[in-house]
């Protein structure tokens, strides 16, 4: 026992001295190359929502170009550039560009650095009780190189050419014949790729060795379970992307033929390679990567809601260990549906079944995920926060993104809907107002944790109501437009008599897409101005949470407690009478 | 001391120090990337019409020479790792100088190769065949220089923590060997699918 005393008295002397030494560093080195993984995650967090923002105004910017095609752009169109806008007129050039753009950017620069750079680097080491990352450096290491690799990706616009215009897939041989930064692509992606491998490394050991007393597999909160299994898929997807990348780079720099058929006519004369390549080895080798990356986009999301639902209902999660093993299940399962992407590539009978059979199997592990969080929601007495709104919406988008997924899966469906607006629609449900608003709600849910400050009540469900409702009316658009067999990455779909036809849409989804952008004001006003002006949070556990975080100081410190803590207990634990039973508290 | 634990002893139910498991974790990845250039070298190979034998064009005694060494460097970097177990600092600057030679002999007889191949006007332009053995072997080569670094740093500079941390410094070691010994595996399958099949 008093062993056990004494071992406590030195572990929070040396975090007081910890502490006072850290006070003691310069700024440059508390704030801008930091070990410090809350630091680390605020700067994901916050690159990846300017990255987010970034993205999204080009969109906006082809919405125009969509509603009213061969319109100059009003006001703004003519500050753009003569080359990009003749006229005031967005080029194809243009239109090409800002679409390979806006998908490279909207996944690979803001949500997954935003779910697993900003909240796993951020919340996962003090959900574990850690002090810090394993490997702090690397995991500044992992920052600056995702940096990096974001600026290559941003000031590729100013390259020859353009920026990269293939499309956020950059299938050969369109890709190699580009005239454009594709390389640049190319490289921004290797760089993104090595940052992954190095945060999901550190996410995996510090998961597994950091966890305090206490802390078994089958206590972690869902979030860490989420992270984990993300930081898995991250790791073993990604190296054969990084691969193919360093193929097409071959390809385009040194004049090899991976991916270039023999034979091959471009502009009316046979290109001058070598010949033999497989353009289909291109497609087989990027969804071996962005299959499970679908799954990296979810999972966090799915571990987020997990978190506000049990905290809002003040019940335990319904079925928490169905919920993790379900987890699991979807991201063993995710590394064997990625050619489902490709039943019309010509692949044969016998793998499309295939692929049929591992798709509609993936299905069963997702919708379990969805009715464990609902029957949580049953008989709960739920209090409706704006991170619960945020939260509580996810599982019905979720639910549409997920559901018109099945007859992408099925081969004969398929033949319709393969590449038409069906699809953008689909992944689009998915990850918008489903990843995106669960990556919202924990912005909120966590904000007077992280800053010490509350934000604003009001100005929150104006966002979410405006957000919800907005964003439906883009949405939903995109799949009756694409049952009607509009193509998804056409400049003009007005040239076509069936695209005629559907052009109303557009200007239902490029009016739904504006209103979105003025209903996101309110939010990046509440997150800058409640910083200053938001009501001050002293507690420990403003929500009333029972996972780890809400032990410590508000906002954390440097070594995130102050004491030693203990786990004692399952996540999401409440007294029948609703009274708190916080994993960290004895009794 | 800091205040992430395991660092130089293991946990009690994962039984690895946090730098040994990650080096795993890393080889794993590693372990993809090369999986993907090798289906790569499948498929292309499985869909050409003529595909060269290795030995038609590649120096089979040579490709033996580089396979025997980095066979050896293995050897030496154990070694290396098993002196530092036992305390002898010098055995240990020893097998590791060892190491960093026999890769360095390893590189050297590499550039022949390439040199080789250039004048006789194979390129990775040349065919698919030439393309994927530039690029398996090219990429093998920088694992080569990537260990050299963190081995020559650990032989030198980086061993100044034996002094402070021995069992930390010897983890150190046992990281970079676990690495090396990759990276020379990568070659036993290199070998065969490309210089003799």
């Amino acid at each position: 026992m008093s062993a056990s005393h004494g071992h406590a008295a030195s572990h929070d002397e040396q975090i007081k001295h910890t502490l006072e030494h850290w006070a003691h560093e310069p700024f440059w080195k508390k704030y801008i190359f930091s070990i410090d993984h809350k630091v680390i995650g605020l700067q994901y967090a916050i690159c990846s929502m300017v990255f987010l923002l970034i993205g999204f105004g080009m969109m906006l910017l082809m919405r125009w170009q969509l509603a009213y095609p061969n319109q100059p752009l009003p006001l703004i169109g003519g500050i753009l550039g003569e080359s990009l806008f003749p006229g005031g007129v967005m080029s194809p050039d243009t239109y090409n560009q800002l679409g390979a753009m806006h998908g490279t950017i909207m996944i690979f620069l803001g949500v997954v650095p935003l779910s697993v750079g900003g909240f796993g680097n951020y919340l996962l080491p003090i959900q574990v009780g850690a002090h810090d990352m394993a490997f702090p450096k690397l995991n500044m290491a992992s920052f600056w190189v995702f940096f990096i690799g974001g600026m290559i990706m941003m000031f590729s616009f100013l390259a020859p050419g353009g920026a990269a215009a293939s499309g956020w897939t950059s299938y050969p041989p369109l890709s190699v014949t580009a005239q454009n930064a594709q390389s640049y692509w190319l490289v921004g992606m290797v760089f993104l790729i090595t940052s992954s491998l190095l945060g999901s490394v550190n996410t995996i050991v510090t998961a597994i060795q950091l966890r305090v007393r206490g802390l078994s597999f089958m206590r972690w909160p869902v979030l860490v379970w989420a992270q984990v299994i993300t930081a898995f898929l991250l790791l073993l997807a990604f190296p054969p992307l990084e691969a193919a990348g360093v193929l097409q780079l071959m390809d385009r720099l040194a004049g090899t033929s991976f991916f270039m058929p023999s034979g091959l006519v471009v502009s009316g004369e046979v290109l001058q390679v070598s010949g033999g390549g497989n353009p289909i080895l291109w497609q087989h080798l990027f969804w071996f990567l962005a299959h499970p990356e679908v799954y990296v986009l979810i999972l966090p999301a799915v571990g987020i809601v997990g978190e506000i639902i049990a905290t809002n209902t003040r019940k335990p999660l319904y079925g928490y260990r169905t919920l993790v093993y379900s987890m699991l299940f979807l991201g063993f399962t995710s590394f064997i549906v990625w050619a489902h992407h490709m039943f019309m590539t010509g692949m044969g009978t016998t793998l499309s079944s295939f692929f049929q059979a591992t798709t509609m199997i993936i299905s069963i592990p997702s919708v379990i995920v969805l009715t464990t969080y609902l029957l949580t929601l049953w008989g709960a007495s739920i209090r409706y926060t704006v991170p619960m709104l945020f939260a509580l919406a996810f599982l019905p988008m979720f639910a549409i993104g997920g559901l018109t997924g099945l007859p992408l899966g099925l081969t004969a469906s398929d033949i319709h809907l393969h590449d038409t607006y069906y699809v953008i629609g689909h992944f689009h449900y998915v990850v918008a107002p489903g990843t995106l608003f669960a990556l919202m709600a924990g912005v909120y849910h966590w904000y007077p944790k992280v800053t010490g400050r509350m934000f604003n009540e009001t100005l929150g469900k104006i966002h979410f109501w405006g957000s919800i409702v907005s964003i439906n009316f883009i949405f939903m658009p995109m799949l009756l437009m694409g049952m009607m067999g509009v193509s998804r990455r056409l400049y003009d779909q007005t040239v076509y008599a069936h695209g005629a036809a559907g052009q109303s849409y557009n200007l239902v989804m490029s009016w739904g897409a504006w209103a979105l952008a003025i209903f996101q004001i309110p939010f990046i006003w509440n997150l800058i101005v409640s910083l200053k002006k938001g009501k001050v949070v002293t507690e420990e556990n403003p929500w009333g949470g029972t996972t780890l975080e809400w032990a410590t100081p508000t906002p954390p410190p440097h070594t995130n407690f102050l004491h030693e803590v203990e786990v004692f207990r399952d996540p999401y634990q409440y007294s029948p009478n609703r009274n708190l039973l916080p994993q960290f508290v004895k009794e | 001391m800091s205040l992430i634990p395991y660092i130089d002893h293991e946990h009690p139910v994962t039984g690895v120090t946090n730098a040994k498991f990650g080096i795993w974790l890393f080889l794993a990845s590693e372990v993809m990337l090369f999986g993907a250039l090798f289906s790569t070298y499948i498929i292309l190979r499985t869909g050409a019409t003529v595909w060269p034998h290795g030995y038609e064009v590649l120096n089979i005694p040579m490709g033996t020479l580089n396979t025997a060494i980095l066979i050896t460097s293995s050897v030496t970097i154990v070694l290396a790792w098993a002196a530092l177990k036992m305390r002898q600092l010098p055995k240990f600057k020893l097998y590791m100088g060892l190491t960093c030679l026999l890769s360095l002999i390893f590189l050297v007889i590499k550039y022949f190769e390439y040199a080789a191949k250039f004048h006789h006007g194979y390129y990775p332009a040349t065919n698919t065949y030439f393309a994927i053995y530039f690029v398996i072997t090219g990429l093998h080569g920088l694992h080569i220089i990537g260990g050299i670094v963190v081995n020559a740093y650990l032989l030198g500079p980086g061993s100044k923590m034996y002094a402070t941390e021995p069992e930390r410094f010897t983890g150190r070691v046992e990281c970079a060997g676990l690495y090396w010994h990759f990276v020379d595996l990568v070659w036993i399958f290199v070998f065969p699918i490309l210089y003799l099949l």
